[in-house]
């Protein structure tokens, strides 16, 4: 019964996030508690010659220092995550991947990778001495050259990253379909480009932190950390110190903000607690802004070299594809990015011949992760920038083109003919592209639009409108579980294993479990974010925690429920598919004036010799249930973005915003369109404001927010938005993911806009962030091109 | 992201302040505001060993009338400009520019002594001040005072005149006519940043509709905000016609020398210096057609 | 090294009198000395806003301020909002209604710009609001929902001021 799934219900968590009384890891204090900071390479690749820690170790209040060689043999360096980077038999059949292993120490063994690699930590009775200390440990460097274009990083000869790995080449597939060759000599035209998405860093305002406390008497260590991931936490802890997994506890508390980076486990997470074992005390470590921005994962940062066949009418024939990740020093995940760009790329369209080589590769930078998107906006960017090139060449509305390939409703479901990375057949379950990109249009008023911009332009005035388009693949497995229990009071206990960074899963799995037993959300406590109550659990990232977590919160509910009522025959006398349960009260559909509650039930169900349970129905109200998706679900989505130009100044002003998209079941309205919005504010950023720039050597300049710059109030426009609601066919609740989509059409979208703008000049904005100083670039070229055309 | 060991005086009065700085002289550094000298101690990229809290003198902290000068105290906070009636009756040129400093937390607390004596010439109050030809007063320790033009205080990019032992007390705006009209015109990547480039503007129009009185100066394109003299000079008896305002995006051109940083190329920023003069200038000179007074 | 100041400062109605060392960040001094851990760091140089505080009455970044420069003042935080009886102040409400936070990490600071924001705004327009928060990054929620709290929060308060004007006048 749907009653609570599909409304806007207030998020239980904001009380105390509103009343200054949230607890993020800055916030916890622990008695005898230390602070640590680590010290950071200045340098993006070096050997590291001598540490000399003798000033530092003699300040007053310093209690340790550790440096690389300290930690040789005793802490094993971070791997790929298997559980993220491990490619499918089947799928390995079809890309034929080279993988080549790569990995970091916690604290740098003899060379250094990147600005702002871990050197030495130091621990101090609090962060101004420890900071003091870190500037008194001097490290001698012998630089080495720098490696920073993957180009140049590919080839034969070029210095390496990492001894071990080969041309810098950590990995590489390829990926085939149909014959994009022989298309491209049937085809009426073909376009060649090269597109470019920027590096970025997610910054949530949270910045990331560790607590440890490694306690001597039990040998248990409570980690507390701002991660989207306490299970794969645990899980590398234990391997890299050689701990007991169920030794270690792993807390997530309120965590502000993670968007991919927090998932990736860092070295500082593997330190503090192997420190706190050391010392014997708790020992904290807070991450500051300057750390984030030269330390933590960054993201992003794809070329592509496509080749595009198509005919006079706009059909695309096939489309070729060679790009090259820029991973920085490691990579951490595998194909994980680049094979969700290589099955995203054509999206929504039918392009039947299809050929993708990817090559991650590995430069001194800091390394990369999964990043809201995770290679789709790198995948939408080329695509959209492609179809909206191939209308302007032909001098279609880019309308006509998208219309022209893309995949129609009645073709639903539809084989993309190649395989999911988790080794299912790519195939869309549900939607309506046509009608979502019809619904778009007309909220933006769009043949209008095209009139009013005629006029304009006599005016001198520039505006513009650009789509985008994309279908997700969201709710990737491998599970998620929900262990629910009855307690003395007649409250839902519902621990989950996937913990959110502002999501409101409190909330929303509340409302999934209110529905199932017939409670109100409020009878339901979520507890989310520990790894001491539930086996195992996968985390959030990827748009899967709705889908998996609301999954098993929905089916475990289910198994409850059936217990409940079994229990509830018992005391009513009646046959338990004649119990029914509502708003929390439990009766007999008989007699409905005499009900019992859960409390009656849980005293009923407590293990105990008179009188006893049927032999059949096991004491306790407990069940646990582990939801695992036959294979991600897809949502989708069309974004349209208007916008004017001052040509002048290359400034970009974003008037209007607009988003149709489908995310199957939505559970509450409230919180989907709170995940769009700020979605589409990310995506804004990267589209016209966000950089993570290195120059030639390999250093950082945008280490400050004074350079690397995070949309404000003023430069985001509140996104109109359009539902679909094509429900899943995956899962029990027809429920698709959301988290991520917001961020993934942007860049293109606007970028299109952009382009229409100065539809007059010939511009091709194929990277990003498209800043005034770079648009009026374009401009100026544009206009001594089209000068010496008229000229001639 | 911990400031370094300091020690810590507050001084009641100037006199004090003086006298400490001319004891602690480069060891140390004057703390007003604190809004640019504090992120620079949070990085530790600056570690005086004496910090001089002069946030409490109160005989600093003052907007005044004073002949033909609006006179500011040093230790006045950026918001008290932004809410002064004085300021916007006459000296409206300071009260649109001001609002482009910063956010609302920052011009709570920032001053205008440490905005001059910060030297930053991104920042808009010496850009006004240059285009004005105000003064900067200057206390010594001996009681002595010096009164600087902006081009002898600002030497270059983050630098000024000013000595260790010097503190800068005043700053001096002129009080234009009362015909006369002004604009502010800056543009900034985003909401609150300090300028691609920023340009102020004061004309004045003779009966026939030609200017007179004309003052301007760019910011955030030189090592220090700078005065466009040709292009005042060439104003003067013009009316502004399309040659006329390209020969002043040239003149304006060729009076900048800005660098490539991240935000854009040296070459963007000399041309978006010359569009935000001609655009300032047009809008100043609207304001004088349309003959009220402009307060934003 | 020690050189500590007597501070003597009022946070949220309550004298605190400490020896601190001079270069404590005056948020440190909030969070650590005086446990209240609801006003956050999120940048440390100025920019982001979630340090936000009531410094006197005016919203000031807690991380560019040295607690020695507070003496004597008076400071609120986000934990002076709520209503006596613990129920959520207007403000804080309205953040709730319109789901204006999801992670809440950045919205003490928003809060504590808006409550001063709100004093001299009666009936904000949007262009207002943006402005007003635009020295509050948040990364979260694109902005479009706070707007919509403040909106809601002004009107809110508008007529509970009515309703009193119309109370006293009776």
């Amino acid at each position: 019964m749907k009653k609570y799934v599909g409304q806007s219900i207030k998020r239980k968590e904001d009380y105390r996030l509103v009343t200054g009384t949230g607890q993020f890891v800055a916030d916890i204090k622990l008695a005898g508690m230390l602070e640590a900071v680590f010290v950071r390479s200045p340098q993006s690749h070096a050997r590291i010659r001598k540490i000399d820690i003798s000033k530092a170790k003699e300040l007053p209040g310093v209690h340790v220092i550790l440096i690389g060689d300290d930690i040789k043999g005793k802490i094993k360096p971070i791997t790929q995550f298997e559980s993220h980077s491990a490619v499918p038999p089947n799928v390995a059949k079809e890309i034929n991947p080279k993988i080549q292993f790569n990995y970091e120490s916690v604290l740098a063994v003899d060379k250094v990778m990147y600005v702002g690699q871990p050197v030495a930590v130091v621990v101090a009775d609090n962060r101004y001495i420890a900071e003091d200390a870190a500037d008194l440990i001097k490290v001698d460097y012998e630089q080495l050259t720098p490696i920073v274009n993957p180009f140049e990083a590919m080839k034969e000869g070029s210095p390496l990253v990492q001894e071990q790995v080969e041309q810098n080449i950590q990995m590489e597939f390829h990926l085939n379909l149909g014959d994009a060759r022989l298309a491209e000599q049937q085809a009426d035209h073909i376009l060649k480009t090269r597109v470019h998405t920027p590096r970025l860093s997610s910054n949530p305002i949270e910045t990331r932190g560790v607590i440890a406390d490694y306690d001597l008497r039990t040998e248990q260590t409570h980690v507390w950390s701002a991660t989207q991931l306490p299970f794969e936490v645990r899980a590398t802890i234990a391997h890299c110190l050689g701990w007991t997994e169920q030794n270690i506890r792993v807390t997530a508390p309120d965590v502000g903000g993670g968007f991919g980076p927090k998932g990736g486990v860092h070295p500082e997470e593997i330190v503090i607690p192997y420190i706190s074992n050391l010392v014997g005390r708790p020992v904290k470590w807070v991450e500051d802004r300057l750390e984030h921005l030269t330390s933590a994962r960054q993201s992003r940062d794809q070329i592509h070299d496509v080749v595009v066949a198509y005919r006079n009418d706009g059909t695309i024939l096939s489309l070729r594809d060679e790009f090259v990740v820029d991973s920085g020093a490691v990579n951490f995940f595998g194909f994980t990015c680049a094979y969700n760009t290589a099955y995203h790329l054509r999206g929504a369209f039918k392009i039947p011949n299809f050929e993708v080589t990817s090559r991650i590769v590995l430069t001194n930078k800091t390394p990369n992760v999964p990043f809201r998107g995770a290679g789709r906006p790198e995948a939408v960017f080329t695509m959209d920038r492609v179809i909206d090139m191939i209308a302007r060449k032909l001098k279609l509305d880019p309308v006509e083109v998208i219309k022209k390939n893309m995949i129609q409703a009645h073709e639903m479901p539809y084989d993309q003919g190649i395989l999911v990375k988790d080794g299912a057949r790519l195939i869309y379950d549900s939607g309506d592209y046509p009608a979502a990109l019809n619904q778009a249009l007309e909220m933006v008023e769009y043949d209008s639009f095209r009139k009013r911009q005629k006029e304009l332009k006599k005016e001198g005035k520039n505006i513009g409108i650009g789509i985008s388009t994309y279908v997700e693949g969201t709710g990737a497995g491998p599970f998620e579980g929900a262990l629910l229990s009855v307690d003395s009071t007649g409250k839902v206990i519902a621990h989950l294993g996937a913990s959110p960074q502002g999501q409101g899963h409190e909330t929303v799995f509340a409302q999934i479990g209110a529905d199932a037993l017939g409670l109100t959300p409020d009878d339901i406590v979520i507890k989310v974010g520990d790894t001491a109550v539930l086996p195992f659990g996968a985390g959030t990232y990827a748009s899967r925690s709705a889908v998996n977590a609301g999954s098993a919160m929905h089916e475990a509910s289910l198994k409850l429920r059936k217990k409940i009522v079994a229990i509830a025959g018992i005391i009513l006398g009646t046959p338990p598919e004649e119990v029914e349960m509502e708003d929390g009260k439990i009766f007999s559909k008989e007699n409905r004036s005499h009900s019992i509650t859960l409390q009656d039930v849980y005293k009923r169900a407590r293990p105990a010799a008179r009188p006893p349970l049927p032999p059949e129905i096991e004491p306790g109200l407990q069940v646990t249930h582990y939801f695992v998706p036959p294979t991600v679900t897809f949502a989708s989505s069309v974004h349209i973005a208007e916008v004017e130009v001052d040509k002048e100044t290359g400034f970009v002003e974003l008037q209007n915003y607009s988003v149709v998209h489908d995310c199957g079941t939505v559970i509450n309205p409230m919180i989907v369109d709170g995940q769009v919005q700020g979605g589409v504010a990310q995506g804004i950023g990267s589209a016209l404001y966000e950089e993570i720039v290195y120059d030639q050597n390999g250093q950082l300049l945008t280490g400050t927010y004074m350079d690397y710059l995070l949309p404000t109030s003023m430069e985001i426009p509140t996104v109109k938005k359009g539902h679909q609601e094509f429900l899943s066919t995956r899962n029990p609740l027809g429920i698709k993911g959301v988290g991520e989509g917001g961020a993934i059409s942007p860049p293109a979208a606007i970028a299109n806009a952009i382009v229409d703008a100065l539809s007059d000049l010939d511009i091709v904005i194929n990277q990003l962030p498209v800043s005034p100083s770079r648009l009026r670039g374009l401009i100026k070229e544009a206009e001594k091109k089209q000068n010496s055309i008229l000229s001639k | 992201m911990k400031p370094a060991v300091f020690s810590y005086l507050r001084p009641t009065n100037l006199q004090q302040a003086l006298n400490y700085l001319e004891e602690y002289g480069e060891d140390s550094k004057i703390l007003s505001g604190g809004q640019s000298l504090i992120p620079t101690m949070n990085m530790r990229l600056s570690a005086p060993a004496y910090l001089i809290d002069i946030s409490r003198i109160k005989e600093l902290n003052y907007i005044r009338q004073d002949g033909d000068f609006l006179a500011v105290g040093a230790l006045t906070k950026h918001k008290d400009i932004e809410h002064s009636d004085l300021v916007k009756e006459v000296c409206p040129l300071l009260a649109e520019a001001i609002k482009w400093v910063g956010h609302a937390q920052i011009r709570n607390r920032g001053t205008v002594g440490g905005s001059i004596a910060h030297g930053d010439p991104s920042a808009e109050l010496p850009c006004v001040l240059t285009a004005l030809r105000g003064e900067i007063v200057i206390a010594n320790v001996d009681g002595s005072e010096e009164v600087l033009v902006p081009e002898e205080f600002f030497l270059t990019y983050m630098l000024t005149s000013l000595q260790p032992d010097q503190m800068v007390k005043e700053v001096r705006f002129p009080i234009i006519s009362k015909q006369c009209r002004s604009a502010f015109v800056e543009v900034a990547r985003r909401h609150g940043d300090f300028g691609l480039a920023m340009v102020a503007a004061v004309v004045d129009l003779n009966e026939d509709g030609s200017l007179s009185n004309v003052k301007i100066a760019v910011g955030g394109v030189n090592p220090t905000p700078t005065v466009l003299e040709e292009v005042e000079h060439y104003l003067v008896g013009k009316k502004l016609t399309d040659n006329v305002l390209e020969h002043v995006s040239t003149l304006t051109e060729e009076s900048v020398d800005p660098e490539t940083d991240l935000h854009g190329t040296a070459e963007y920023r000399r041309e978006l210096a010359a569009k935000l003069t001609v655009r300032a200038i047009k809008i100043a000179v609207e304001r004088a057609k349309e003959g009220e007074k402009h307060v934003q | 090294m020690s050189n500590k100041v007597q501070v003597e400062i009022t946070i949220n109605g309550k004298i605190v009198q400490k020896e601190v060392e001079p270069r404590l960040l005056l948020t440190d001094f909030i969070r650590d000395e005086c446990n209240h851990t609801g006003t956050h760091l999120g940048c440390e140089h100025g920019v982001c806003g979630a340090c936000t505080i009531l410094l006197d009455n005016e919203p000031v970044r807690g991380c560019l301020m040295f607690a020695v420069q507070a003496d004597g003042s008076e400071i609120q935080t986000v934990e002076s909002l709520k209503n006596a009886d613990g129920t959520l102040n207007v403000l804080q409400q309205s953040f709730s209604d319109n789901h204006a936070l999801q992670c809440g990490f950045c919205t003490p600071g928003f809060l504590m710009t808006l409550t001063h924001f709100l004093e001299d705004h009666q009936n904000p327009s949007e262009k207002e609001i943006r402005e007003a928060i635009s020295g509050n990054l948040c990364r979260c929620t694109g902005y479009a929902n706070i707007i919509k709290a403040v909106q809601q929060a002004a009107k809110t308060l508008q007529n509970e001021e009515m309703n009193h004007s119309v109370i006293s006048a009776q």
